[in-house]
């Protein structure tokens, strides 16, 4: 890896290690988020460290059939969907509850 | 070290201080309308990696799809739902803090032992230019049934988004005739759709 770097080429693993990067930070921010909303963007940061990690798979590894490619656009396609149905969840919970603040949605609690 | 080496290397390094720094800031700022901005600059500078990575087509439906759609709906919720409020306290939230950041920190560290360890398998060499191509035939012979199955999730996400965004505006109750006060438009109570007269 440090060859690697040396001679100018970037390595896979600095994407895998930057992915890793990305990956952690949205999963604290999913987990210490009391708006709503950051809790969705942290989830598409995580999203995007996944893609991150398929993209450089894909053409690290395996170069001529671009597999993660496709992987990564199917992904785009569901975090998309995904993003849509969440705010539109968010919006009605905001018109029930009149708040974003996590801790205050419990409407699943027995 | 040749110079489209070195210029690769200062474009991925350039390119990662932003989506970390980027990163850092949608999670921690406090304003939530920086954090949605600065969302759209950590999508942009993953596009900017997919370049790198001779992956032009899934850097173009990245930022059409997460730029130009995502962002816009998030920033869009965060005009809707824009309430300055004041979030009760809760005891133990510092020290909540620090053990989720002492997992990431955990979990960081066990996908860097696991990245710097493995010997990773050198593949041919990337077909650059031909990728999207090579993505349309992937798409129409071994992963159609994914790709029509998209389609059908796309469509069931968007009815589903309509139907539970969708707000029953009825200024007059059908049965008696009174005015009703719906209690779940959030600001005004004045409806901002007004129903058709009745038949």
């Amino acid at each position: 890896m440090l060859s690697e770097l040396l001679s100018g080429s970037v390595p896979l693993q600095a994407y895998l290690l930057l992915a890793a990067v990305l990956f952690c930070t949205g999963v604290w921010g999913l987990i210490n988020s009391r708006n709503a909303v950051r809790v969705l963007m942290s989830i598409e940061l995580m999203l995007n460290a996944v893609n991150i990690n398929l993209m450089a798979f894909s053409s690290y590894v395996d170069g001529q059939l671009i597999r993660g490619q496709v992987f990564s656009v199917f992904v785009i396609t569901v975090a998309a969907a995904e993003a849509a149905v969440g705010l539109a969840i968010l919006l009605s919970l905001y018109r029930n509850r009149v708040t974003v603040d996590m801790e205050r949605f419990n409407l699943l609690r027995w | 070290m040749t110079i489209a080496a070195s210029t690769q290397l200062i474009c991925f390094l350039a390119l990662s201080a932003v989506i970390v720094l980027g990163a850092l800031g949608v999670v921690l700022l406090s304003n939530i309308v920086y954090s949605a901005f600065l969302l759209g600059g950590v999508f942009l500078a993953v596009a900017g990696l997919y370049l790198l990575l001779n992956a032009s087509f899934v850097a173009a439906a990245q930022v059409l799809v997460y730029v130009g759609a995502v962002n816009v709906l998030i920033l869009f919720a965060i005009m809707l739902v824009n309430k300055k409020e004041d979030l009760a306290p809760i005891p133990g939230l510092p020290i909540r803090r620090l053990l989720s950041g002492g997992v990431c920190v955990g979990l960081f560290a066990l996908l860097t032992r696991v990245v710097v360890t493995t010997p990773w398998a050198k593949g041919p060499a990337p077909i650059g230019e031909d990728a999207t191509v090579r993505i349309g035939e992937h798409l129409f012979t071994d992963y159609l049934l994914p790709f029509e199955l998209a389609s059908v999730l796309l469509l069931m996400a968007m009815i589903g988004a309509i139907v539970l965004a969708r707000r029953d505006v009825q200024s007059v109750d059908p049965v008696t005739g009174e005015e009703v006060d719906q209690g779940l438009i959030e600001k005004a109570r004045t409806p901002l759709l007004v129903d058709q007269p009745r038949a």
